[in-house]
């Protein structure tokens, strides 16, 4: 057992205990047209993905991301001492369903669409702690699910506004663990709800930039570290116009991170030939891209130091009727290449 | 986080594209007016057959409520509302897709708590208050004309 370092308020820094075993990452079609489609393990051309109804796609969706996370590490649930999963689904459907045959100890999360940052760095105190020798962090989103739990159904012309989002239909899952990998967890940042106001859920990138930069701040000044250290700070979802943001914000506070500024949402898809306006966004959005794109990167050592940032919109189609606004909360997670 | 509510609202406002407005409605003036004058084509066919007015204009919407009903369930009218913009909102066929878009989703949660209740998700606003509307303007117009 090797018990990590607080840093600061906000950051564990842990002593070379926790690596990523294994990555699996799941898309739909549209994802799988867009820039980085070559980068995921599967590419689902249907959507039903052999599903009755789209919630059942989700299940899917999730299981067979897991299942591939699997079989990658050559591991089976039996060997999995606990998993942690979350989804955007009402009650956390999307994960309790997709995973309960599994037979694995298991939490399940809420952190909108930062939950890929939020059930890593649960998952990585587990393995500090020595609690387990193979944790599962797992999330999904599907755009069917999604637009007809918080939106409009499928078929209906409704006209989407130029800061829209677009949820992706996604899957990423990591196997944590502390036997050595070319992929070392090094630190996590845990967020702090951040609510400045925004009402406006079809800018959802605004809503989230602030905790977005209350956390790499946050992140950078608990472990006195400069933009520049890094090779990139990916944030999840905050999409073009969340993008903008994050960095006008961190201006302000006096820091710049422009240089070294990735967001998976704004990669995800090519706004001038998929109609995806301001871009991605859900849980699968930052888990599919980091674990199809930034692990490889990070595996083949293209890249050497990274810190994956998920952003999460905390509202329900309630509170936005109720005239609420919508908080923001971000998650980091530090992760470097080792040889 | 320094920044007040009141500051982040003017630099949201100054990072968020606005919509195209012009643009967008020149394109649900063609879509909208093409849609309108279907309707008159439709009209103007159900006269010939000899049908009265008043019977050939109440024909007409109930063609159109049909014809936007099967764009929305052959998954077109969605795609013809992107080009379109509001253009395909206003007309009674976008009344027909906003009826039968829910009925389409919620079909798999079953016909009575599926289709029966979400159905009018969206268009029972319209329902409502137009009925409403109605009733009032009708009161109004006979104490105004006498009974």
């Amino acid at each position: 057992m090797n018990l990590g370092t607080k840093m600061g308020k906000q950051t564990i820094v842990y002593d070379d205990s926790v690596y990523i075993k294994s990555f699996y990452s799941s898309v739909g079609k549209l994802e799988g047209e867009g820039p980085l489609g070559k980068c995921f393990d599967v590419v689902y051309k249907d959507e039903y993905i052999e599903a009755k109804n789209w919630e059942q796609a989700e299940n899917n969706l999730l299981k067979n991301t897991v299942t591939g996370a699997f079989a990658k590490a050559e591991l089976s649930c039996d060997d999995m001492d606990y998993v942690f999963s979350g989804d955007l689904l009402n009650q956390c459907t999307g994960s309790s369903f997709a995973l309960k045959d599994m037979c694995i100890p298991y939490y399940g999360l809420y952190g909108a669409c930062s939950t890929m940052a939020e059930s890593m760095s649960l998952g990585s105190i587990m393995v500090d702690a020595g609690y387990g020798q193979n944790v599962l962090a797992v999330t999904s989103s599907h755009f069917c699910s999604s637009e007809k739990q918080y939106r409009f159904p499928l078929e209906y012309g409704g006209i989407r506004t130029p800061s829209a989002q677009w949820t992706v239909t996604g899957s990423g899952a990591v196997i944590l663990s502390p036997d050595k990998s070319h992929i070392c967890l090094d630190s996590i940042t845990t967020g702090k709800m951040v609510d400045l106001g925004v009402t406006d859920n079809a800018n959802m990138g605004a809503a989230m930039a602030p905790a977005a930069a209350d956390c790499i701040l946050a992140h950078l000044r608990d472990l006195e570290l400069k933009p520049a250290d890094y090779d990139c700070i990916v944030t999840g979802d905050l999409g073009i116009v969340g993008s903008t943001l994050v960095n006008e914000i961190i201006q302000k506070q006096g820091s710049d991170i422009s240089d070294v500024h990735m967001d998976c949402g704004s990669m995800i898809f090519d706004p001038n030939t998929q109609d995806t306006a301001s871009g991605g966004s859900g849980c699968g959005c930052s888990a599919s891209v980091f674990c199809g794109h930034f692990c490889r990167e990070l595996i083949q050592g293209n890249i050497k130091k990274m810190l994956l940032v998920c952003t999460g919109a905390l509202m329900s189609p309630t509170t936005y009727q109720l005239g609420e606004t919508v908080v923001g909360i971000a998650h980091a997670v530090g992760l470097s290449y080792r040889e | 986080m320094n920044i007040s509510n009141k500051e982040y609202d003017v630099m949201v406002k100054k990072a968020t594209p606005n919509s195209k407005l012009f643009t967008d409605c020149v394109k649900a003036f063609i879509v909208g007016g093409i849609i309108c004058v279907i309707g008159q084509i439709i009209m103007e066919g159900y006269l010939a057959l000899d049908i009265k007015k008043d019977d050939a204009s109440a024909l007409t919407s109930a063609t159109l409520v049909l014809v936007g009903a099967l764009l929305t369930a052959f998954g077109v009218y969605d795609k013809i509302a992107n080009l379109g913009k509001a253009g395909t909102l206003v007309p009674i066929t976008g009344f027909a897709n906003s009826i039968v878009s829910p009925a389409m989703e919620y079909k798999t949660e079953g016909l009575v708590p599926g289709v029966g209740s979400k159905m009018f998700i969206i268009a029972g606003p319209v329902l409502v208050y137009g009925i409403t509307a109605s009733v009032i303007y009708a009161v109004i117009y006979k104490l105004l004309t006498g009974m």
